[in-house]
């Protein structure tokens, strides 16, 4: 039976590989590069799903292009690994891809253009001219890289987005003050804002180039697909894709010839991986701060809240009781993820609260809810006769909360509060789709950059573990000494 | 003598059962009361009712002239005469299990009393000696004997000087020479001038230590 499905799979999938060309980008990515199509959703256009149309048909035998959606920034590995035969989706040429993958000759040249607030256009014209202030690009890109070096350099803040859509708005909005990213982007978002809000400076950052990658094994299939781009540019095909998509500009004929006439498919000089590995590490350590410190700050807020709540629901009158359980049950009841949108974006109209802040706030109430049930049980689980010996001594009931109850209780929630401060510890990693770059989005950037997850990983794991395996050893220590023989 | 506690009919129910119908008895200064009777009688039931810790359905009760009515037990805030005269020690002990047995002793006279650390100490360390646990002041609760524990627990109950202590079952878990010594220090306690009302089902004990005997019997079910 089982050997019937695993033939019945492979006949499929070998099936598949013979008529289609399997291809994957993200559609979260959007027009022009590729979307799902209003008209069908189930469809997906754009300039990279073209491109890929023009790939399939010029490797001949009627193969046509296959979408399979993946995320962005795991074009990478996804194609290392099988899931599909080419990835394209406004894929950076950059050495370390090239080290690492197959990867095809460019096809599109774009710009970093820098995006700032119209009034400062006339005081900003480079990366130079931002010491000191945030500039916001897409993680794991060629745009965050230049940032990285220009916070060495200049002093520039770099802020990473997860998106392209929120970097232009909370530069609109004044959280940020530019914005890095490739020209087709920055146009399109001012596009969707009527053409205000903000401006591009006319002079380019830096020249980048799109390609596509496949696995390293893929050589020969790699080399094919670089005949037919080749033909497509000189028969004038991809012209017609960029122009139909309104991304064609003055720049494109020049560099089509240039590929046209170079043998060459680097575009920079090769970057060996351990020279990467190492240039992460100060990155790794700082991030690994970020992640300690958020942690430590919204526990110590989730503990405070956390003990207030708990209060209002074992001594507080009915309305306290209710309005503290609903509190309780609204948070635990929603994800994590929400209440940080909601406290990042949903609140900016009210309060432009700056990520770290938001991150904590987020984090540090969300857990408030589960400690409030912690310290609830612990608060109950004190034998009655001891706050009766309590009471019969003069004590009030505060002073009985402070003297007895609460030290009483603290043992018990002891355990359950080191638990919840290593998933808390774990959980500080959602922080970074509101820009906080911690250790666990860090390591992502770094994987995706070097092109393996098997160093940046083990890495991650291990400050993970050092950060978590001294509280539960803490943690097991008191808990022996107040457990009195 | 004038009477420290007056109990005046006293009545309590637990939903249709009676638990305790109609005791009266009084505890004057210096003077030793054992409430006898066997278990499920009600012995404990009046002891937490004298110590505001219990409710009661009829009757008075008058500790040093500052009376309990029927009805739910008052707030702590309108009980600060009575917690300043009343002592209890529990059958259990209760002692509190994250304090040394000195801290469980200087805890009321620190925060209730407002003495000074060191002030609280002398006094806690006197009262321990004088019941033959001076030594064992460090010692946490889980590490004392059953006597000590229950010696311990009596130095707390006295440490706020109550006039009246109330003691629950005291010899339950002593042996007959802890018997007689116990016999002996709660005379003592007495010659000090404090009314004690102490619960018992030891008829032995009674006899020997006791002014008084108060019989408590079965309540009918009503």
């Amino acid at each position: 039976m089982v050997g019937a499905v695993v033939l019945a799979v492979a006949l499929a999938t070998q099936g598949t590989s013979h008529r289609t060309l399997l291809w994957g980008g993200d559609a979260e990515g959007g027009a022009p590069f590729v979307e799902a199509d209003p008209r069908d959703p189930s469809r997906v256009r754009g300039f990279d799903v073209e491109v890929a149309e023009r790939i399939a048909r010029g490797l001949g035998g009627d193969r046509s292009a296959q979408f399979l959606q993946v995320q962005w920034s795991n074009i990478d590995q996804s194609v290392e690994r099988g899931d599909f035969t080419l990835g394209l989706s406004g894929v950076e040429d950059t050495p370390a891809r090239r080290a690492r993958h197959a990867v095809t000759l460019p096809y599109f040249e774009f710009r970093e253009v820098l995006a700032v607030r119209p009034a400062d256009a006339g005081k900003i014209h480079g990366l130079a001219d931002l010491r000191g202030r945030r500039v916001a690009t897409l993680g794991s890109t060629i745009a965050y890289d230049m940032l990285m070096q220009a916070r060495d350099s200049t002093g520039v803040l770099p802020i990473s987005y997860d998106d392209d859509v929120h970097p232009y708005g909370d530069l609109v909005t004044g959280r940020i003050d530019a914005v890095l990213l490739d020209h087709i982007i920055a146009q399109r978002a001012l596009r969707r804002r009527g053409g205000s809000g903000f401006v591009i400076l006319d002079q380019p950052v830096a020249i980048g180039h799109y390609v596509g990658v496949l696995a390293q094994a893929n050589a020969t299939l790699r080399d094919s697909i670089d005949a037919v781009l080749r033909e497509a540019m000189r028969d004038g095909s991809l012209e017609q894709i960029f122009r139909r998509w309104n991304v064609w500009d003055e720049t494109q004929r020049p560099f089509f010839e240039r590929v046209l006439h170079t043998n060459e498919r680097a575009s920079g000089g090769p970057t060996t991986p351990s020279v990467q590995a190492l240039a992460y590490l100060p990155s790794l350590a700082r991030a690994a701060v970020v992640t300690l410190l958020v942690s430590v700050l919204s526990m110590a807020l989730a503990v405070v809240v956390g003990l207030a709540l708990a209060s209002g629901r074992v001594y507080g009158s009915t309305v306290v009781r209710v309005a503290t359980t609903s509190y309780i049950e609204i948070i635990r009841g929603t994800p994590l993820l929400l209440q940080l949108f909601v406290i990042y974006y949903g609140l900016a109209g009210v309060v432009r609260l700056p990520a770290f802040l938001a991150a904590v706030l987020a984090l540090g109430l969300n857990y408030a809810a589960y400690e409030a049930e912690i310290y609830r049980g612990a608060l109950e689980a004190v034998p009655r006769i001891q706050l009766e010996a309590a009471r019969t001594l003069g004590l009030s009931e505060l002073q009985i909360l402070r003297l007895v109850r609460g030290p009483q209780a603290l043992r018990y929630a002891l355990a359950p509060m080191t638990n919840d401060f290593v998933a808390l510890l774990k959980d500080s990693a959602l922080v970074s789709v509101i820009t906080v770059v911690e250790l666990t989005k860090e390591t992502a950037i770094y994987a995706t950059n070097v092109g393996s997850w098997v160093v940046p990983g083990a890495l991650c794991a291990v400050v993970y573990l050092a950060m978590s395996l001294p509280l539960s050893r803490l943690a097991r220590r008191l808990e022996r000494r107040w457990k009195t023989p | 003598m004038s009477a420290l506690l007056v109990i005046d009919r006293l009545r309590v129910r637990y939903d249709t059962r009676d638990v305790l119908r109609a005791l009266s008895l009084e505890v004057a200064r210096g003077e030793m009361v054992a409430l006898m009777g066997p278990s499920g009688v009600g012995k404990t039931t009046a002891l937490r009712a004298v110590a505001a810790l219990q409710p009661f359905d009829e009757g008075q009760i008058v500790v040093d002239g500052f009376a309990l009515v029927p009805g739910p037990v008052p707030p702590e805030s309108r009980l600060v005469f009575l917690r300043r005269r009343v002592g209890l020690v529990f059958q259990a002990h209760a002692l509190f299990e994250h304090l040394t047995a000195l801290d469980n002793v200087t805890l009321a006279l620190r925060h209730v009393l407002g003495q000074p650390r060191v002030a609280a100490e002398t006094t806690a360390s006197r009262l321990l000696s004088e019941l033959d646990v001076g030594t064992r002041g460090g010692a946490w609760p889980r590490q004392l004997s059953g006597g000590e524990a229950q010696r311990v627990s009596i130095a707390r109950a006295l440490a706020p000087d109550p006039a009246l202590l109330l003691m629950d079952e005291p010899t339950a878990a002593l042996d007959p020479a802890r018997r007689t010594a116990l016999g002996a220090t709660l005379r003592r306690l007495c010659e000090q001038g404090r009314g004690l009302l102490v619960s018992t089902h030891d008829a032995e004990f009674a006899r020997a230590h006791a002014d008084r005997v108060v019989s408590l019997t079965a309540a009918r079910p009503s």
